[in-house]
């Protein structure tokens, strides 16, 4: 599979990332020979492998329903920009 | 040309756990802005998510509530989208291997049991809340709501009607609040809903093109707004147009669905697997004990009800619909044990004040000892059956007794006989003409008498001991 230059394109958007036409290039490049370098592990025959969900060998972590101190509202809108008394303030959204 | 409707149905519950799900901050509602919240919830670096315990134990009861296979492995993925309302960009959530999955549950539609298929029920966060306000330039963020343990329980495109749509929601809700689970208060968020419908020819198997509706805050407005896409589609393919997959937002005031502009690229959500959650094996003894100790469903409750108390389906039906309304008839036939007479008060008086009153029986004052009470004193004759009904609009109002509301108002039942023998009397006195025509034969006259006696008195009079009474002085 080789990536596109628009595949590209279109993950950077998704994940917020702007890039100059230099770094689109080296992108495209960097990702396809990460691509062709999994390409091999498809010479293995997976048939009877189950597909790893999770890479550390650990289950069932959980913890008991109890409620702990959250922060005050001063440490939790410590970090923020804008607020606007108790509220994070963000500019205006408008669902989709 | 004849169409039929495809409906599919994904219901989101807040499980009501007393922390959140990946951190110990409380799921309270409400409370101050941004006061429930902790470096793990507001997604700063290096924190870990911890899975709540509880959470997973309702997200398996939920799905062994609706017939589902609970997954001996599961685990959690990211969900990535940006949105100011989820801190950490991506929602934790369930991908491939969701906690449940190939349930159903059975509705009773047009007199027959429909089986509606439920293809999965997974676990995740829910995201925090975003106020708009009207003019500004600003939106503000809440984030209370963040990480509260929500289940998504995706349903089959089984569902055929905007009827059947009501009746699957309600009996879902119905469902979840006997298991304990949720309070599945729409008003206050714990439940909502988005719906896809679309339609096709009669006896076609390929899906027509299907629309999303969103904006849904009532079950009344899922069916209107059900009933309303359905007509519009069908407008469209008549008039030689065709349908675009889109999403649309309901309008409750104009009625009416409006196409919101979604870009093509809004469904990449870039799934992977979250890899600060560990995965869960699930135990087949712990399902097994969730099993063993869930409580009654609804239509076992209805069966038993016909079996055990020999009510109508229906009736049986009404009672069970929800748990608050089962229990607190199941309480009053603890204190009065006659099933049908109970079921004829809390039917017809008590769900018909409801009704005129707006009012759930969470929040009646009537108490259930209270009805009970009042149908043993009519039993004694100290209050007859007419002017029990007075007696009883007042305990469902006020929330006093009915010995005190009788004793208040001087309603007891008179049957004394000196005493009535006097108003028979007097409205004998009256009203010659009449018993002249009774004399005569005619029968008639003397429900009117007995009539005027129960005005004489306001309704106290012993109805048997009046008919008695009349029939004797008139010889
Ligand atoms: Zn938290």
């Amino acid at each position: 599979m080789k990536i596109a230059k628009q595949t590209v394109d279109h993950v950077a958007n998704l994940a917020r990332l702007y890039l100059s036409e230099e770094e689109k290039a080296e992108m495209t490049e960097k990702l396809n020979s990460i691509l062709d370098y999994m390409e091999k592990l498809n010479e293995l025959d997976t048939t009877n492998v189950e597909p790893t969900a999770h890479v550390i060998p650990i289950k069932n972590v959980f913890r008991q329903d109890e409620v702990r101190e959250s922060l005050s509202l001063e440490e939790t809108l410590k970090n923020a920009p804008d607020r606007d008394g108790s509220f994070f303030r963000v500019p205006r959204v408008i669902e989709e | 040309m004849n169409f039929e409707t495809v409906i599919g149905l994904e219901v989101h519950v807040e499980l009501f756990t007393k922390s959140k799900v990946f951190c110990g901050c409380s799921t309270e509602f409400g409370g101050e802005p941004n006061t429930h919240c902790c470096p793990v919830c507001l997604g700063m670096p290096g924190v870990l998510p911890v899975t709540n315990k509880k959470a997973v134990e309702y997200a398996i009861k939920a799905g062994l509530a609706l017939n589902c296979e609970i997954a001996s492995y599961s685990k959690f993925d990211r969900k990535n989208y940006f949105y100011p309302d989820l801190p950490k960009a991506y929602q934790i959530s369930q991908y491939d291997l969701p906690i449940a999955k190939n349930g159903y549950i059975e509705i009773e539609a047009g007199g027959k049991t429909r089986r509606i298929g439920i293809t999965r029920v997974h676990l995740e966060e829910d995201a925090g809340k975003l106020i708009h306000e009207e003019g500004k330039s600003n939106s503000l963020v809440d984030l209370n709501r963040t990480g509260v343990p929500l289940i998504e329980i995706v349903s089959e495109p089984d569902i055929r009607s905007p009827e059947e749509a009501w009746l699957y929601l309600n009996k879902l809700k119905s469902i979840l609040q006997y298991i304990e689970v949720s309070d599945c208060k729409m008003e206050e968020g714990s439940l909502r809903c988005d719906v896809n419908i679309s339609i096709r020819p009669e006896g076609s198997d390929i899906f027509g093109t299907k629309v999303e509706i969103k904006n849904l805050g009532s079950f009344k407005a899922v069916r209107r707004s059900l009933e309303y896409e359905e007509r519009r589609q069908r407008e469209v393919i008549e008039d030689g147009g065709e349908l675009v997959q889109e999403t649309r937002r309901w309008d409750e005031t104009k009625g009416i669905t409006i196409s919101m502009r979604s870009k093509e690229q809004a469904h990449d959500y870039r799934y992977f697997p979250d890899p600060d959650l560990m995965p869960m094996v699930l135990d087949r003894d712990w399902v097994c004990e969730i099993k063993a100790n869930l409580p009654e469903l609804p239509d076992a409750r209805k069966e038993r009800y016909v079996k055990e108390f020999g009510l109508p389906a229906y009736d049986a039906g009404v009672l069970t619909s929800s748990k608050a309304l089962s229990n607190f008839y199941e309480e009053c036939i603890s204190h009065y044990h006659d099933p049908k007479a109970v079921s004829n008060w809390v039917m017809v008086e008590m769900m018909g004040l409801m009704n005129e009153k707006g009012l759930e029986v969470e929040q009646i004052k009537l108490k259930p000892q209270q009805l009970a009470e009042m149908l043993r004193i009519m039993d004694k004759g100290v209050i007859s059956g007419k002017i029990a009904k007075e007696v009883f609009r007042d305990m469902f109002e006020t929330g006093k007794d009915p010995e005190v509301i009788v004793k208040e108002k001087g309603l007891v039942q008179i049957s004394d006989e000196n005493e009535l023998e006097k108003i028979a009397q007097k409205v004998i006195d009256q009203n010659p003409k009449s018993v002249q025509d009774y004399k005569n034969g005619k029968e008639k006259a003397l429900g009117f008498l007995v009539g005027q006696m129960m005005k004489e008195t306001r309704g106290k009079a012993n109805p048997q001991m009046v008919n008695e009474i009349l029939k004797k002085m008139l010889g």
